[in-house]
């Protein structure tokens, strides 16, 4: 599978020791994918980008047109509302999404997921793959147009008990959750 | 098209009706419903005279009448069944509802007797398959042998059902008890309470609730009496009486009635207390037997709850501020049927340590040993809170100051002070340590709350850090735990990482399926 950028080798044997210096001990043949950092993870499918762009653009136009209806009263004066809006819709359609993009990655392990998210609000899951109960594939009709897909993985934990991964190129997804559950039988049977 | 549902099961067991009492219950029901409407018709038309009276008295038959039709249509029309795979219930008048549950979701059965009912020896049967909302099925009402004969077929279904194999996509397949040692029942106690711990218990359940109910009596009166409670001049009257009386009586006066009124207040608050912990705890007893743990308790609804060891995902060792100091503790069960806050897994709700240590190690569990390595959470985060809480409340502060009077701005400030001292506490109580098997998290600030997972039952983990932790270099911890929730707040990074690294590792040596097959009974061994 050359999707996966890095694949960590199987700890099946121990407890990991607790103290730093026998971690650090630990053989290095390829890092774990929760040992990983930010700049070596994954990135997500660019498509993502425009994805959200088109999403927030949608969101965005009736804030405009309300701004642009209040301008046409001339109550205040002229670009006092207008002015701002157009900025801050510039700021969200073409800035944010790129930052959102950069701020997202996920690494593939061998048993278990990785995913970071957020730039203020930094959240970093790894989701081993014994846990999962359930993979869903969605797409949404912008996601289908530009063939991206979001994977979601649900556990039985009622604390982020579903972790969702979108921005995958679909056939990666796909590829994805057959690992995942394949995974999943190989570990039961 | 129901009724070909149901013939499609096993033909193993005819269809059943519940309890023919049952009916009787719920006529019962209809008369408590009638009365208040009864009365408020009769009061509606009170100008009438005798008509009155009749109108009020037909209202209340019709409504009575209709209740139990109503009721004896719905017992006609609900039947259950128990087969080879699944309990099926039928049920429902214009619209039917047939409901199938295989054993094999079956997580708990629970026997419930409220007042009614016991006085005539029925009790509720409720399956619970864990599925979070109302997705279970509750026979109401069963003769008690019924119940108890309910329970035992299930559990013997349900340890049939072992024996197929497990479907790895199977959340709740797990199975009820163990196959061995079935009919012998053996069983030791683990905790009960007499009446001695039940007052002091109750003494500490201290609950100015009443006052709430009173209040709302109050609201209730108010429609009834022509008597203005909300009326301000009324209470202005009475109490510029008061206050004269209790001037003449002097400062002393004064005093010895404040005095009296908090007396007062302790007694009603102790009271209120002492009937909710002995009407709710009354003859509580936890057992271990072959199945799981047992407990029984309750004075008028009497329950008995079943919670298979292997269930139990974590434990919680809770305490108050004022009970911690006397060395008084609960515990609690975090169970994977319990969607959040509803089920009640309180295995001995008032108990001292050296009481709570064995049930912990029945559960699977090792209670915390001195010998932890006990790790406090960052400096930084509690001194970032404090500032920030304190922050706000001093801009709070400043504003009192400037619109109204320097003095009240000491408000704010006094309780910035508090915050300060109370994350001074935080700090003090809030660790963390891990063993070979178990996660153990303590929190609280005035008491410590102890709460210990098993590091192979956590389903995910998480590191999550805001602007200010980014920035400061520590992040939060949170753990996926199947039926409840585990997290620890402002750790180290480095640290938090490590935790990661260690619980990962646990988890990854074992599968899903593997953690929650039942284990080897202790008793029969």
């Amino acid at each position: 599978m050359t999707i996966y950028s890095v694949m960590d080798q199987q700890d099946t044997t121990a407890e990991a020791p607790l103290n730093e210096e026998a971690v650090a001990a630990k053989p290095a043949d390829g890092p774990l994918a929760e040992d990983l950092a930010d700049d070596q993870l994954t990135p997500l499918d660019p498509a993502y980008k425009t994805v959200i762009r088109i999403g927030t653009a949608i969101f965005c136009v009736p804030f405009l047109v309300a701004g642009l209806v209040v301008e046409a009263t001339s109550i205040l004066p002229a670009a006092v509302i207008i002015a701002p809006l157009t900025l801050i819709a510039i700021l969200l359609i073409f800035r944010l999404p790129t930052r959102r993009y950069l701020a997202r990655g996920y690494a593939m392990g061998l048993d278990r997921l990785r995913i970071v998210r957020g730039i203020w609000f930094r959240a970093d899951t790894v989701v081993p793959f014994g846990r999962v109960q359930h993979i869903d594939v969605n797409q949404g009709p912008l996601e289908r147009f530009f063939d991206i897909a979001t994977l979601t993985l649900h556990t039985a934990g009622s604390m982020g008990a579903s972790v969702r991964l979108p921005g995958l190129k679909h056939e990666v997804a796909l590829d994805m959750r057959e690992e995942i559950r394949s995974h999943i039988k190989r570990e039961t049977i | 098209m129901s009724e070909q549902v149901a013939n499609s099961g096993q033909p193993s067991n005819a269809a059943l009706h519940t309890d023919p009492k049952s009916f009787l219950i719920q006529g019962l029901a209809g008369l408590r419903n009638a009365i208040f409407p009864v009365v408020a018709v009769f009061f509606a038309m009170r100008d009438t005279g005798t008509l009155a009276l009749f109108t009020a008295l037909a209202a209340g038959i019709a409504i009575v009448g209709i209740g139990a039709g109503g009721a004896y249509l719905r017992w006609r029309k609900f039947t259950y069944e128990i087969n080879v795979e699944d309990i099926r219930v039928e049920s429902g008048i214009i619209s039917r509802i047939a409901r199938s549950v295989p054993f094999e979701r079956i997580q708990d059965v629970s026997l419930e007797q409220t007042l009614i009912p016991r006085l005539f020896g029925l009790v509720t049967v409720k399956f619970e398959t864990g599925s979070g909302g109302g997705e279970d099925i509750t026979l109401a009402y069963l003769s008690e042998d019924e119940g108890e004969r309910l329970r035992e077929l299930v559990r013997e279904q349900c340890d049939g059902a072992s024996l197929i194999a497990h479907r790895p996509d199977d959340v709740e397949s797990e199975v009820v008890g163990a196959p061995a040692a079935k009919r012998a029942e053996p069983s030791t106690l683990l905790f009960a309470m007499d009446r001695r711990r039940l007052f002091t218990f109750g003494i500490f359940e201290f609950s100015l609730a009443v006052f709430a109910v009173l209040a709302g009596l109050a609201q209730y009166a108010d429609w009834f009496v022509d008597f203005e409670i909300w009326d301000p001049d009324l209470w202005r009257d009475v109490a510029s009486e008061q206050s004269g009386w209790i001037a003449g009586l002097g400062q002393m006066g004064q005093i010895i009635g404040a005095i009296g009124s908090v007396i007062g207040l302790i007694l009603v608050g102790s009271v209120t207390g002492l009937f909710r912990v002995f009407l709710r705890d009354w003859n509580f007893r936890l057992e271990e037997t072959p199945r799981g743990f047992r407990r029984r308790r309750g004075l008028l609804t009497r329950t008995d709850v079943v919670m298979p060891v292997h269930r139990v995902q974590a434990i919680q060792v809770k305490t108050g501020w004022l009970r911690y100091r006397f060395g008084w503790r609960a515990l609690k069960f975090v169970s994977l049927a319990q969607d959040l806050g509803a089920a009640n897994h309180d295995v001995a709700p008032f108990a001292k340590i050296e009481e709570i240590k064995p049930i912990v190690r029945a559960a699977g569990f090792e209670p915390a040993s001195p010998t932890l390595d006990w790790r406090l959470t960052e400096p930084r985060y509690w001194l970032d809170t404090t500032i920030l809480e304190g922050g706000i409340l001093l801009l709070v502060a400043i504003v009192v100051a400037i619109v109204f009077s320097p003095w009240f701005a000491l408000i704010p400030v006094a309780i910035a002070g508090v915050i300060a001292l109370a994350n001074w506490y935080g700090y003090k109580v809030h660790a963390h340590a891990v063993d070979e098997e178990q996660l153990l998290v303590r929190k609280g600030y005035f008491s410590p709350d102890l709460q210990i997972a098993s590091r192979v039952k956590l389903h995910s983990v998480n590191i999550s850090q805001g602007p200010i932790a980014q920035r400061r270099g520590y992040a939060n911890l949170h753990l996926g735990l199947a039926g409840g929730t585990m997290s620890i707040s402002g750790l180290p990074l480095a640290r938090a990482h490590e935790l990661r690294r260690a619980i990962l590792a646990s988890i990854a040596a074992k599968d899903f399926s593997e953690i929650y097959r039942a284990p080897e009974p202790r008793l029969a061994a």
